[in-house]
């Protein structure tokens, strides 16, 4: 411990130097060179050359931001419901936000990971996490929406999320905090032995991306951190870090400190796979919900499914190892050519790097050091590749450039440093404004990383924009990294928390961006597609209006024999089929968000009127020349009055 | 003389004439070809959106179809078969005969675009959403160009032949090549 606490004051020492530093320079030109602006600049009508997906933590959504210009394209809804864009709000994607807990309208969004064949970034999908109540999301990049969410039973705070597997067979999904499997009503300090972590590998289907449990594995009552899919030689495995290895149940910032060493597990995923195929694992009843949002019916559809195939580890020898890891170690990172896994120990002042080949011959060679829960533990020093001397204060995470160069943030020295992988030299370092969390290299967790930009990704940033009262934004900051030292380019603000990011050469993606829905393939239930099938329909209480719209009418617009007690339902197909021609439209005292709907697409709200009037609708989205004029009135008459529907669109 | 009767004949495969509407709210131009028996977008759905724009102005839609999708495939059908049988039994004074009837029967074709276009443009809906006029008070019209560019309000209109149009103009100047040959073969015998 003596030996600890010295460095620890050398390097807060130097942390202070580091802020100083920073402020002295803003002071002056700022931090940045005379052509960063340069570097940065796409001309209007350009296009960027990467694509972020940056989560929004406590937002629960994603962005789409463009690199290197850090200009915001879309928030996609993902876990939140959103009142723009109708997610969440509207009768179509309310089952998305469906759960085993009913209607769950937020979630807090952490982990992007772009889907990848032959562990290079393919650019069909972003999974991503959701942390309270544990989901993995998929967004389509041909839409840039969510059209998929899994529950994930037995888990709780569901951060070791969500990576995939060098040719997307899996989307993996850890547990943070351990949890009684299955739930059930115990007292909470009879934790220890009886707490489990599942992990949870959701299979993706090679042809249309459906996710599905293949298994969960029921792992000591650790808290798995987060982790990373091995690749190139290690492909076929899978790490997590831990911390609590002490199992401890309150006041974890002291207690969940303790032991010198906590660990990587290594999991070997294709032996399981095998065991699994070959009838492995029980099947535990269950309850958890899978939506799915269908791009012909434009609707979402929930179903609770009840079972889940459970693996034990110890019965299946050979498949799953811990690696010891100083000092709760908290980002898991693999280089590309798969044989470093980086530990980033969080308390600890090194980074501890472990050897994929050193780790199989420790294997070989049964040399353990113990176990615990009957999983074998490797001795430290055989699978240790080496240690990164005292880069920093507090590393999080790391990504690599392609180029043998490996960058790690420090949360508390607040900083990016660079390294070298193999010699564990530190190369550069530049500060953060301030406390980052992530960082983020396009294609950084691929065999193939885009080693041009990173983008830290930063908590805190008091000072560092105009202020806006006590709640000021949070951060990134994209460093030029082409050179050999890293240079400070841009900072940008971000949505929610930026918590970690995903990015991709816009190449890959930009061609297969939809333009529009196709009308003749609209498949919605009340969906329409021609003027000829526009109605309004009474079922009892319920009413459905079937409505088009088209630049620059609804039709119909005027309707009458709506009774104060109906539902009305308003299914709205916009017919039209040019690029970028939505429609909007809402009425007074909906009780509801608007809609926003693509050319193509059927969208419905529910309207209840309350009293007897005519009240009017209209186009949200301004849409054209003739926008004002895309309104429309109907008619609510006393709950007992025998106007009978009529509809009608000009004279 | 055969080619020359037959090629007329890639009407049916390529386009005849392209009309191309560019703003700057079309990155991509809107667009549409004629061909000799239909209407085709240049993109997808470039008629619809058309359509679209025009009705603001008052113009009718681009129809389905027109009768001259009819009676201008029977025309070609029947001027090749005309030019078959004269390649391959009558002498070069036809080829000559040939080529006058073609020029005449593409005129009237050219002169039947005109008047639709024309049509197109200038015949409005009363009840138009927009009404311009013209500095001298006229109603304005929007008829695209017959051929070249033209500023029609925020639109630049574009209009010119497409290969099947090379193909029927190759086709009756080789008739009439044809001819010229045919007269000097003559000549060189007598």
């Amino acid at each position: 411990m003596r030996k600890f606490k010295n460095p620890m004051l050398v390097l807060f020492g130097l942390a202070l130097v580091f802020t100083s530093c920073g402020d002295q320079k803003k002071g002056n030109s700022g931090a940045l060179t005379s052509n960063a602006a340069e570097k940065v600049y796409v001309a209007p009508g350009e296009h960027d050359e990467f694509y972020a997906f940056v989560s929004g933590g406590f937002s629960g959504q994603m962005s789409v931001y463009g690199l290197p210009s850090g200009r915001l394209f879309k928030v996609i809804p993902v876990f939140s419901q959103d009142a723009e864009k109708a997610w969440g709000y509207n009768e179509e994607t309310k089952p998305m936000l469906n759960t085993s807990f009913g209607f769950v309208p937020w979630d807090d969004s952490h982990h992007p990971d772009i889907s990848q064949t032959n562990g290079e970034l393919d650019g069909r999908y972003v999974f991503i996490n959701g942390n309270n109540t544990p989901r993995i999301a998929k967004i389509d990049l041909t839409v840039f929406e969510t059209t998929e969410i899994i529950e994930i039973p037995n888990s709780a705070g569901n951060h070791s999320s969500s990576f995939v597997t060098e040719n997307t067979e899996y989307v993996v999904a850890g547990t943070r905090f351990s949890v009684p499997v299955p739930q059930r009503d115990m007292p909470i300090n009879e934790y220890k032995g009886n707490f489990k972590g599942a992990l949870t590998f959701i299979s993706v289907d090679p042809e249309d991306g459906g996710m599905d449990i293949k298994f969960q594995l029921m792992m000591p009552g650790f808290d798995y951190d987060l982790s990373h899919p091995g690749r190139g030689k290690s492909h076929g495995w899978f790490f997590f870090t831990t911390y609590n290895s002490e199992e401890a149940s309150t006041l974890l910032e002291v207690n969940a400190s303790q032991n010198d060493k906590d660990f990587i597990a290594a999991v070997n995923w294709k032996k399981i796979e095998e065991y699994v195929n070959n009838g492995g694992g029980t099947k535990m009843p269950s309850n958890y919900a899978h939506n799915v949002y269908n791009e012909e019916t434009h609707t979402a559809t929930s179903t609770m499914k009840k079972e889940v195939l459970v693996v034990n580890p110890t019965d299946v020898p050979g498949a799953v190892f811990f690696l010891p890891t100083p000092k709760s170690p908290h980002g898991c990172d693999v280089d590309p050519s798969g044989e470093y896994i980086v530990g980033n120990g969080k308390l600890s002042a090194d980074l501890t790097v472990h050897s994929f080949t050193k780790m199989l011959d420790a294997i070989e060679g049964k040399k353990y050091d113990g176990d615990a829960y009957g999983i074998p533990i490797l001795k430290f020093e055989d699978v240790l590749a080496g240690t990164v001397s005292q880069p920093g204060l507090g590393p999080l995470h790391t990504e690599f450039d392609g180029q043998g160069n490996a960058y790690t943030t420090f949360f508390i020295s607040s900083e990016v440093v660079k390294w070298k992988l193999g010699t564990w030299e530190v190369v550069d370092r530049q500060p953060c404004f301030y406390s980052v969390g992530h960082l983020m290299i396009p294609g950084g967790n691929s065999r193939k990383p885009f080693g041009k930009y990173v983008l830290a990704m930063n908590k805190i940033t008091k000072d560092r924009y105009l202020p806006t009262g006590p709640e000021v934004t949070q951060s990134a900051q994209l460093y030029d990294i082409s050179g050999e030292k890293m240079e400070l380019l841009l900072d940008f603000p971000t949505v929610g928390e930026p918590h970690y990011a995903a990015g991709i050469a816009a190449d890959i993606v930009k061609a297969r961006s939809k333009k529009i829905f196709d009308l003749k393939e609209n498949k919605h239930e009340y969906g329409i597609t021609s003027d000829a099938d526009v109605r309004v329909e009474r079922n009892g209480k319920e009413v459905h209006i079937y409505m088009s719209m088209i630049r620059s009418h609804f039709n119909p617009d005027n309707i009458e024999g709506i009774k104060v007690g109906d539902k009305v339902y308003f299914h709205v197909t916009n017919m039209e089929q040019d690029y970028d021609v939505p429609h909007g439209v809402s009425i007074i005292g909906a009780n509801t968000s608007e809609l926003l709907i693509m050319p193509g697409q059927t969208e419905t709200f529910v309207w209840e009127p309350k009293q007897p009037g005519v009240w009017p609708f209209y186009c949200t989205d301004f849409c054209s020349a003739l926008h004002q004029e895309m309104q429309g009135y109907v008619r609510v008459s006393p709950a007992n009055s025998n106007i009978d529907l009529s509809w009608s669109l000009g004279d | 003389m055969v080619l020359a009767a037959l090629l007329p004949l890639l009407l049916f495969v390529f386009p005849l004439w392209k009309i191309t509407l560019e703003a700057p709210q079309y990155p991509t131009p809107l667009g549409m070809y004629i061909y000799i028996n239909d209407f085709a977008d240049a993109n997808p759905h470039d008629i619809k959106n058309i359509n679209l724009m025009n009705h603001y102005v008052g113009m009718k839609y681009i129809p389905d179809a027109i009768p001259e999708f009819k009676i201008f495939p029977i025309g070609i059908i029947i001027t090749t078969v005309i030019g078959l049988i004269i390649a391959l039994k009558a002498n070069h004074k036809w080829f000559l005969y040939w080529f006058i009837m073609m020029v005449m029967v593409s005129t009237a074709g050219l002169i039947d675009f005109y008047i639709w276009e024309h049509d197109y443009g200038h015949d409005l809906d009363p009840k138009a959403i927009m009404k311009f006029t013209n500095p001298d008070g006229s109603v304005m019209g929007f008829q695209p160009p017959f051929f070249g560019s033209k500023d029609i309000l925020n639109f630049t209109a574009h209009s010119y032949p497409q290969l099947g149009a090379y193909c029927l103009g190759g086709g009756i100047a080789l008739g009439l090549v044809a001819y010229f040959f045919g007269k000097k073969e003559k000549t060189l015998k007598a």
